[in-house]
């Protein structure tokens, strides 16, 4: 195919313990380290493989977000893109919006598949992909843990709660990945130089004819109850006294 | 007052439990709960769905196309019966994951996922940031809420309702660009993992797949399920569908064992809402100690099978 599409989003990166603010009105992000989405991190690597395998000729990285998500696009052409868009927003937006702001920019750019991460590591939605397919109106497959392309169709391993799942699917389409469908690479100084020379567009909502939707509206942010902390028991003997008080066995 | 539809989960033959824990999310919204079954023959599961306490109704829509349920399939039909239902609520399983929001941006509308607590009818709270914070969230009443419920914060309803069943005709067209090819199933006959009451998992101190036979060993003593860390899967120890965590499966056993397990914070999310948690680990520090219930700081290749034999006894 002539083009893959890799959605990246600008999270707080995944080893920072992040803190709820006292005030409840968010999570505190200041002066935290940023990253690509694991998720998608993945996703590009698979695009980055399968144009290595010749199976595609262009790879094409996107984001939605701040002036700062240029870093995360960077970041993804040192490892290997070839062109990056951001459409730049300041406010947070709903997943629906984020999949008709994709959908404008399939419409511009008409890639032969989508793939992007499963779920972003800080709002959990796991929405934006399954969104995007339904407004493109063309297959998804969520939750990859292996890729084959054949010709206009793919097929597609899955990760589901009763074991793996193979669907076969037409292209082109939406791949939104897991875990174990790769290992993403390490970017290598001398690409994150070259990958300031490649093409980074900026857009906005408005250019792509796009108004968000404001459905939602975050009430509080909060701790999670914790749980108590227990107790260290002395031998295995002591172990299975106390389970058998708690009336288990 | 709230119409609520619930999708319902099977696997051809029997109703998951993932189905039952959604309705108890879906009566404390108020008002009435419909259950839906999308199946190639909807009679015997749609008689399991009316014994569910709380159902107003039962409706079944039989289609061929309906043998595996697929995302891109069932999705315009839960559409084609949304007109009248103020929300439409899935599982937070992956097949709830992977179907509703599909149906939500068909509808036109966002979608609230992992309901771990109703607030009202129309606020919400969800976990975020991998269960370090809790998110109320809400939508407007206006427009049709679309939602998944995490399943381990609900109990399941009781089985003693009669619902009365409807087989509903859904005349749409529906998509040939996605084709269910086979499921492969790593796990045994074990009991389910999002089901069981007592759940025995294995870590990377576990060394090796073979090894592994000492947490099968106890597990199968208790009639317990068997899950395992992110670390012991991806050494390849066991299959990748035993996982539980953030990023696996999210479980609320009775008792949980959690054996050679460290505690990442992503472990640590997939158990938080267990009843009473075991760990045993020969590092004193690890953080699974500091949420578990009763902690043992050993060698787990001598611990866990004296712990099995005094079980017995």
């Amino acid at each position: 195919m002539q083009k893959i599409m890799v959605c990246l989003k600008r999270v707080v990166d995944y080893n920072v313990r992040v803190r709820v603010k006292a005030d409840g009105s968010g999570v505190a992000t200041e002066g935290v380290k940023m990253s690509i989405n694991p998720f998608d991190e993945i996703a590009l690597e698979e695009a980055l493989r399968i144009k290595e395998r010749g199976e595609a000729e262009e790879i094409l990285v996107v984001s939605i977000g701040p002036t700062d998500a240029q870093q995360q696009l960077r970041t993804g052409l040192a490892m290997g893109a070839d062109r990056a868009i951001l459409v730049q927003v300041e406010e947070e937006i709903e997943p629906l919006t984020a999949a008709r702001i994709f959908l404008a920019l399939i419409e511009k750019e008409e890639p032969g598949l989508v793939i992007a991460g499963k779920q972003a590591i800080d709002d959990d939605n796991s929405q934006t992909g399954q969104m995007l397919a339904a407004l493109w109106n063309r297959p998804q497959a969520t939750f990859a843990s292996a890729v084959t392309l054949d010709g206009d169709k793919a097929t597609v391993v899955r990760e589901v709660d009763a074991g793996l799942e193979t669907i076969e699917i037409d292209l082109p389409a939406v791949v939104t990945t897991d875990l174990r469908l790769n290992e993403p690479r390490y970017v290598k100084l001398p690409d994150i130089m070259k990958a300031k020379r490649k093409p980074l567009d900026n857009v906005s909502m408005a250019d792509l004819g796009i108004e968000p939707t404001k459905q939602f509206q975050a009430v509080s942010f909060d701790s999670p109850s914790e749980r108590q902390k227990g107790i260290i028991v002395e031998d295995v003997e002591a172990l299975a006294n106390a389970l058998k008080q708690k009336g288990f066995f | 007052m709230s119409r609520i539809l619930v999708v319902a989960e099977h696997d051809g033959s029997n109703i998951n439990p993932s189905t039952a824990k959604t309705l108890s999310c879906a009566k404390d919204m108020g008002g009435d709960v419909d259950l839906v079954v999308f199946a190639k023959d909807g009679a015997a599961l749609a008689e399991q769905l009316a014994a569910l306490e709380g159902a107003s109704r039962v409706l079944r829509v039989d289609r061929e196309e309906n043998k595996v349920p697929v995302a891109a399939i069932v999705a315009p039909q839960i559409v084609a019966l949304a007109s009248g239902y103020s929300h439409i609520l899935g599982p937070s399983t992956t097949f709830g994951k992977d179907l509703m929001p599909r149906v939500a941006a068909l509808l036109g509308v966002g979608q609230v996922s992992d309901i771990m607590e109703v607030v009202d009818a129309h606020t919400f709270k969800r976990p975020i940031y991998a269960g370090n914070c809790v998110l109320t969230i809400k939508a407007d009443p206006a427009q049709t809420v679309v939602a998944t419920a995490r399943t381990a914060s609900y109990q399941a309803a009781g089985e003693s309702g009669s619902a009365p069943v409807e087989a509903v005709d859904v005349q749409v067209e529906l998509p040939g660009h996605t084709r269910f090819v086979g499921i492969e199933s790593g796990s045994s006959d074990r009991p389910d993992l999002q089901s069981a009451r007592i759940v025995v998992s294995g870590g990377r101190a576990l060394g090796s797949a073979e090894n592994f036979s000492i947490i099968y060993s106890l597990a199968d003593k208790m009639g317990a399920g068997v899950g395992a860390s992110r670390a012991a899967v991806d050494a390849g120890y066991v299959p990748n569908d035993m996982q539980v965590g953030q990023t696996g499966k999210i479980i609320a056993p009775d008792l949980y064992f959690a054996i050679g397990i460290s505690g990442a914070i992503q472990h640590l999310t997939g158990i938080k809402d267990a009843g009473t948690i075991v760990a045993i680990n020969k590092d004193e520090e690890a953080p699974i100690f500091e949420v578990a219930d009763l902690g043992l700081v050993g060698d787990l290749f001598q611990a866990v099978p004296e712990l099995q034999k005094l079980l017995e006894s």
